[in-house]
């Protein structure tokens, strides 16, 4: 920064006139006044732009009173996505379930086993990426590697990232596994409900394996309807709860439990997404790019009212 | 830096010191281990996992890079977009830093990259989404870095107009290169100012934006920290930090180059921090009743202390010692209070990307590696290591040029040998860029006159 001092000579020249000083004023304040007004505005409409949803997107019911934890869905699971999957008869190995597990960068889906609290009875717990409706992996990946099938996936394309894993900072369910051990070409590793055989019309390949038929898969419509119409049937058999109908802006997998779902390690989510306080933070700030525009004005305003005045 | 025997020893810093070789040491460790981790990957060389897939080199290197690189954009306001020609002296230092600095940050952030090779897609408009906070983030720092590079384009162009003399044939290119630089620097003074604009712009968009960031992990960051004015906190401390991290070096650089420190300015400087910091304070206790949260203050947690002392420290001690004028005018109390300020900020970004990040599900853990830390520390001593060897080879302080103008006039040949082949010819043209440059006999520069006037 190589400006010349301001001589006397040149700040008199320079100095505006006092005409000049309110133009400068009014343009500055003005301007800043219409960035902090777009700026509430777009915080205020809150909604911001979520992703384009198919009316019939599909979605996963999981009704945990019939899962009996034979973890065929996690071999069918590592089968169908080309994970290490062994034999069908290494499932049946209950030892497992001693420790709580987690989707990994090898093994999309884990059944888990709650400890009954008071019955002393067990529930088994299939976790996986919940497919949210409003994905905040999807929001916060910046270069569009997470994307939200208007279907229902939420998917991962590997040829887009840069590897921040900030994808994994914003998901609300900690779901996302990473391929730490690579040396240049990790990836994010997820469940994409099976997007490609579903396609194809076939059903996720843990849903086609389920043998006590615990995992329904249909259009996620279809799907609260049933979970609604098995609650008012069975109100005895079923908390008045369906997880994933509004948590975090609801998301693709459902699921119905005789127990509360505190209880069984869901978190306890509200009806928002985080991407929604990100995204009208963000473009609230940036709507219409009044705000930052506005500071540039007040900025140079400032360097030409203060010119003459070269107070030390 | 200088082999060359100069007989006036003591009267002009060295490159190597004792410290320095300790600073050296432990930057070449952090180089040797980055180079690890580019070979062998993530895994191999931290502790993250699928809980924590942010850690330090995240919350250390680009976090705290950021907001002390602050200093930066600060001090530019004041005195270049605001007039005021006392604090000329600190601006380059301070652009110095935060050009260093955010050098830094790119580069931590490419370490921390596990697929760095693919960064260059930020760059192309198809791979672009807008929602995306760290898009914004990093645009603008990308962006910023370049600005602060054509900002730091006069101090080069100063440094060697005149004294291009280049070594055996390339000689020839001498008198181009010299005009070149005469009409960078001519044609820059010209359009500065828009750079400075531009500048503090940019970073008053991505010091907010970085607080934005931990603002979609939700749950997950303990609520005393996770506010959806996370970018207003974020961008007042980077505002509150500014001008201590310009005292901090300032002090630690007169004290290690053994020049006087630029006391009226440092003390006039300090006055502006308790404001800001006020304010900080204000919307903090605001952010915390209108969240109905103010209660947790008060539950005995070790995280409500945690909370408090972060404020204690980084806000309420600095505002009192920086708002007496007494303690102020004290050079040891200057430092204590810059110190607690930067230390305040330090923890803030720790704690909100770190320490009171809790992955509630996992309930996981993170101790940073070794190679972690071997990684953040090393890039510490070289930004140490850089800023040293830039400020004794540019004309970046003030009080070391003056210095160096008085060693010059003394030694018998009076022509500073440095980065000039031996033995050539007499320079063919040595009219520096600035009139004022040229060493004075006498040494004794007013310290407003050029070329330090921005």
């Amino acid at each position: 920064m190589n400006v010349p001092a301001p001589s006397s000579a040149c700040a008199s020249q320079a100095s505006p006139s006092r005409r000049d000083f309110f133009k400068l004023a009014a343009v500055a304040l003005g301007s800043a006044a219409t960035a902090a007004t777009a700026a509430t505005a777009g915080a205020a409409s809150g909604k911001g732009r979520g992703p384009r949803l198919e009316e019939d997107r599909c979605g996963v019911l999981v009704d945990l009173t019939l899962c009996v934890g034979c973890r065929r869905c996690e071999w069918a699971c590592n089968r169908a996505n080309d994970n290490p999957h062994g034999s069908l008869r290494d499932y049946d190995d209950q030892s497992v379930f001693e420790q709580a597990r987690r989707p990994g960068p090898r093994q999309f889906t884990v059944v888990n086993r709650a400890r009954g609290r008071e019955d002393g009875k067990s529930v088994h717990v299939k976790i996986q990426c919940n497919h949210c409706e409003r994905p905040a992996c999807v929001s916060a990946c910046l270069v569009g590697a997470m994307r939200k099938d208007p279907r229902g996936p939420v998917f991962y394309d590997a040829s887009r990232c840069i590897g921040c894993r900030y994808c994994m900072v914003a998901c609300p369910f900690e779901r996302l596994a990473y391929e730490f051990d690579e040396k240049l070409t990790p990836r994010v590793r997820k469940c994409d409900m099976c997007r490609e055989r579903t396609r194809l019309g076939r059903r996720p390949a843990c849903v086609e394996m389920c043998p006590v038929e615990a995992l329904t898969f249909g259009r996620r419509q279809r799907l609260l309807e049933l979970a609604h119409d098995r609650i008012r049937r069975h109100p005895d058999r079923y908390v008045d709860h369906v997880y994933g109908e509004s948590e975090v802006g609801g998301t693709s997998w459902l699921y119905l439990s005789s127990r509360p779902f505190d209880q069984l390690g869901f978190k306890t989510l509200g009806p928002k997404s985080p991407a929604e306080t990100t995204e009208a933070i963000q473009h609230g700030i940036f709507a219409g790019f009044a705000a930052p525009l506005g500071l540039a004005a007040v900025l140079t305003a400032f360097h030409h009212l203060t010119r003459g005045s070269a107070k030390p | 830096m200088r082999t060359d025997a100069h007989t006036s020893a003591g009267a002009e810093p060295r490159f190597i010191t004792p410290g320095m070789k300790v600073v050296l040491a432990i930057a070449l460790l952090g180089w040797v281990v980055w180079g690890y981790r580019m070979a062998f990957g993530l895994g191999a060389t931290t502790n993250l996992s699928n809980a924590y897939p942010w850690g330090i080199w995240i919350a250390v290197d680009v976090a705290c890079g950021v907001a002390l690189a602050a200093g930066g954009f600060t001090t530019a306001f004041l005195a270049h977009l605001l007039h005021r020609e006392r604090y000329h002296a600190l601006v380059r230092p301070a652009l110095l830093t935060a050009m260093i600095g955010y050098t830094f940050v790119a580069l931590g952030v490419m370490t921390d990259l596990g697929r760095f090779w693919a960064m260059w897609h930020v760059m192309l408009p198809p791979f672009w989404q807008p929602n995306s906070v760290l898009f914004e983030v990093a645009v603008c720092v990308m962006c910023y870095l370049t600005v602060l590079y054509i900002e730091f384009v006069p101090v080069v162009c100063e440094r060697f107009a005149g004294k291009v003399r280049l070594p055996g044939r390339l000689g020839v290119l001498d008198r181009p290169i010299d005009r070149l630089l005469r009409m960078l620097d001519s044609s820059l003074d010209r359009v500065i100012t828009v750079f400075v604009v531009l500048g503090i712009l940019l970073s008053c968009m991505h010091q907010s934006s970085l607080g934005t960031l931990m603002v979609i992990s939700a749950d997950k960051l303990h609520p005393l920290w996770q506010t959806p004015l996370l970018p207003l906190m974020f961008l007042l401390t980077a505002f509150g930090v500014g001008y201590p991290m310009v005292i901090f070096e300032s002090l630690i650089a007169s004290r290690s180059l053994g020049l006087e420190p630029e006391r009226g300015p440092l003390s006039s400087l300090a006055r502006f921090t308790p404001i800001i910091l006020c304010v900080y304070l204000g919307v903090k206790g605001f952010d915390l009743v209108h969240r109905g949260v103010i209660g947790l203050l008060l539950d005995g947690s070790f995280k409500s202390f945690w909370f408090l002392f972060e404020l204690a420290i980084g806000a309420i001690l600095p505002i009192i010692i920086f708002a007496t004028p007494r303690l102020r005018r004290s050079m040891g109390w200057l430092f204590a209070g810059a110190t607690m300020v930067i230390l305040g900020v330090v923890l803030n970004r720790l704690n909100v990307f770190l320490i009171c990040y809790t992955p509630l599900e996992s309930g996981a853990g993170y101790t940073p590696s070794f190679g972690e830390f071997a990684v953040t520390f090393g890039f510490v001593a070289t930004i140490v290591a850089l800023y040293r060897f830039v400020v004794l080879n540019f004309p970046v302080i003030e009080g070391l040029e003056q210095q160096k103008a008085q060693t010059a006039s003394s030694r018998p040949t009076g022509v500073d040998g440095r980065f000039s082949a031996p033995r050539r010819p007499a320079p063919r043209h040595v009219e520096p860029l600035h009139p004022a440059a040229r060493p004075s006999p006498t040494g004794a520069a007013s310290p407003c006159e050029p070329p330090y006037a921005c």
